[in-house]
């Protein structure tokens, strides 16, 4: 087993909701609640999860885009948690984002060379050095050398995600954290995008954090997967073992609601009653125990620890206690 | 078979400005059977939303128009309705529901306002009457506190809620046709999975027709009766939705299919589709699709291929097959 390039421990993220004229905190959204994790080196991890279950706003934690409230995020043997200004600069090439909406990631009033340079300018590299590296990365995300002298809006949305790409890629970065990165792209270029995704790891040795709401997406391009459902991580797992065998019954309904296209040995839907509850006010004890078919009494009380049920299984339900 | 209840031929929609003619649906057929699911599938620009605005007669103006073709609807062809003839039609004969219910919901006026202004439009019957029918439609699409809701707004809702309230105003005149153009895409897997029950139980309790129109392959294998598959504003793959799943015909129907992640088996390398949709201002003379197909040969950029049958009630738009 290779050693763990990042380590995420007891991670949360509470947004004060305030009220009335003095704004004062009258409660709190917990987006995410107690999650660790930790990711190999060369590894890609899959965060699955509905909408508000916490999966981007825990990616936005690591990138030091967002404040945790209190958690830890070991970075290459260096906790960054509480790094500021220049100690943050002197890491931060090493982790980079790739996002979901090609449109709006990209500066419409600067040119493709500048946007894939930009990050190398201000990390003093100089402007020839930088215009050859940009060639390269544009070449290598499966675009020309010339559409460096053009701009966002005449790429289409597919080109304008190898373009995200490119730009993340500039700084040799080790981990990348790609939020929804082909949700908004038709099925023929999602696939063209997550093979490139693929190679491009292979080739510069990265780790991603891979989060999507797509099953589907997330089983083919993760090493593991951790399912998330209101701010907790309730079930983490090897790939095979999780969807092959998924332990959590909120891991179950999901991959029983989504869709497989095709006809015959369709399996049996479990259709969840209802809609998640919110964040600002989650249920006591396990934050499924609303929705969850194999309801018990102690679920209503007592929160699950996430334990281990099977080797690199693990899950957070008190049916395997 | 017996007489369709909705017939499209050589339907032809062009948004026709100065300097283009951008042909988003050109030529296409389809026909719909009474108590049928027709799921419309294809990528962005293809035509499918076009197709269905086409029906409803709600074309954008002034761009928009519909140059050829007729739509028989129930004995009628829409296309020669005077405008007055088409609101008794739209709502009450034929609906329609969208992706994104919050901005098809009118944001100031309560759930029961809409829900009502169909039937007062539609029916003859008081304001009080009219509620009742709400409040009824709503339970009976399984919105909760359907009494209070009516009194509410939308943005008091969550996403599946609101699609359920679409639902409940489409269906509340008991429409002969219901038009849902990506009604699902929006939602999370979960809640996708309840609005697709939902309009199988419509289906069965008012004997409705379906035209759905979706880009996800997983929906139109759980949905469909008969799939049409939409490229560059044509149709190129019509058939039972058995024999699609089973022997997908046209190039582009194989490399869709074969281009999505699969939840149950584990694929090396997905397979894409090179390059992009053609430009629909300057489509090439002959096969659309040539461009990107694996087995085209010179004669299919000559030569447009024309729909046929290759097996009983299979029609493929490919010369080579």
């Amino acid at each position: 087993m290779s050693e763990n390039l990042l380590e995420v421990r007891n991670l949360k993220k509470y947004f004060p909701i305030t009220a009335g004229l003095l704004r004062r905190t009258v409660g709190h959204v917990k987006a995410v609640d107690d999650v660790s994790f930790t990711v190999r080196t060369g590894e890609t991890l899959g965060i699955v999860g509905e909408s508000g279950c916490g999966k981007s706003t825990t990616g936005r934690m690591i990138m030091r885009v967002l404040e945790p409230t209190s958690g830890e995020i070991v970075f290459d043997g260096q906790d960054i948690t509480k790094l500021r200004g220049k100690e943050l600069r002197a890491v931060r090439p090493k982790f980079q984002m790739v996002f979901q909406d090609p449109y709006a990631s990209l500066n419409p009033k600067m040119g493709i060379e500048e946007i894939i340079a930009e990050p190398l300018i201000v990390n003093g590299v100089n402007r020839k050095q930088a215009t050859e590296r940009v060639i390269h990365l544009l070449e290598r995300v499966g675009l020309r050398a010339d559409d460096r002298n053009r701009y966002p809006h005449e790429f289409s949305g597919g080109q304008r995600q190898r373009i995200g790409i490119a730009r993340a890629l500039a700084l040799n970065p080790k981990l990348i954290v790609a939020d929804e990165a082909v949700s908004a792209l038709d099925v023929s270029i999602q696939s063209q995008i997550l093979n490139l995704m693929m190679d491009l790891k292979k080739e510069f040795n990265l780790s991603y954090i891979f989060i999507s709401h797509n099953l589907a997406v997330v089983r083919h391009i993760s090493d593991r997967v951790g399912v998330m459902y209101l701010g907790h991580m309730v079930e983490l797992a090897d790939k095979r073992s999780l969807y092959a065998d998924p332990r959590h019954p909120y891991t179950e309904a999901l991959l029983s609601a989504a869709p497989e296209p095709k006809r015959q040995g369709r399996r049996e839907r479990i259709i969840l009653q209802g809609d998640v509850p919110s964040p600002a006010n989650p249920p006591k004890g396990c934050p499924f125990h609303t929705r969850c078919p194999k309801v018990m009494d102690i679920c209503k009380v007592e929160r699950p620890a996430l334990k281990q049920v099977a080797p690199n299984h693990l899950v957070a339900c008190h049916l395997y206690n | 078979m017996a007489e369709p209840l909705l017939a499209i031929k050589n339907l032809k929609t062009y948004f026709i400005s100065k300097d283009a003619e951008v042909r988003a649906v050109d030529g296409i057929d389809i026909e719909v059977q009474p108590r049928q699911v027709v799921c419309i599938v294809g990528e962005s620009g293809c035509g499918k939303s076009m197709t269905s605005l086409s029906i409803m007669r709600l074309v954008p103006k002034p761009k928009g128009k519909i140059v050829d073709g007729e739509i028989w609807f129930n004995g009628r062809d829409l296309l020669k309705l005077s405008e007055d003839e088409m609101t008794d039609v739209r709502g009450n004969e034929i609906s329609m529901i969208f992706q994104e219910p919050m901005t098809a919901l009118n944001p100031v006026l309560t759930i029961g306002e809409q829900i009502t202004e169909v039937l007062l439009r539609h029916r003859k019957m008081t304001k009080r009457q009219a509620l009742a029918k709400a409040i009824e439609m709503l339970q009976f699409v399984g919105v909760p506190r359907a009494s209070e809701i009516v009194h509410e707004y939308p943005h008091q809702l969550s996403g599946g809620m609101r699609q359920r309230v679409m639902i409940a105003m489409a269906m509340v005149c008991e429409p002969k046709l219901l038009i849902a153009d990506e009604p699902t895409t929006a939602l999370d897997v979960t809640i996708q999975a309840q609005v697709l029950e939902l309009m199988k139980k419509m289906r069965e309790d008012f004997n409705t027709s379906i035209i759905l129109i979706t880009h996800d392959l997983g929906v139109v294998a759980d949905m469909a009766d008969h799939v049409v598959v939409m490229y560059a504003g044509q149709v190129v793959e019509s058939t039972d939705a058995d024999s699609l799943f089973a022997e997908p015909t046209h190039p582009y129907t194989k490399g869709l299919l074969a281009s999505i992640p699969s939840l149950e088996e584990e694929k090396d390398v997905l397979y894409s589709i090179p390059g992009t949709v053609p430009d629909a201002a300057a489509f090439p003379k002959g096969c659309r699709f040539a461009d990107r197909c694996p087995i085209a040969q010179p004669s299919c950029r000559e030569k447009m291929p024309e729909l046929r049958e290759v097996k009983p009630g299979h029609l493929v738009r490919c010369d080579l097959v």
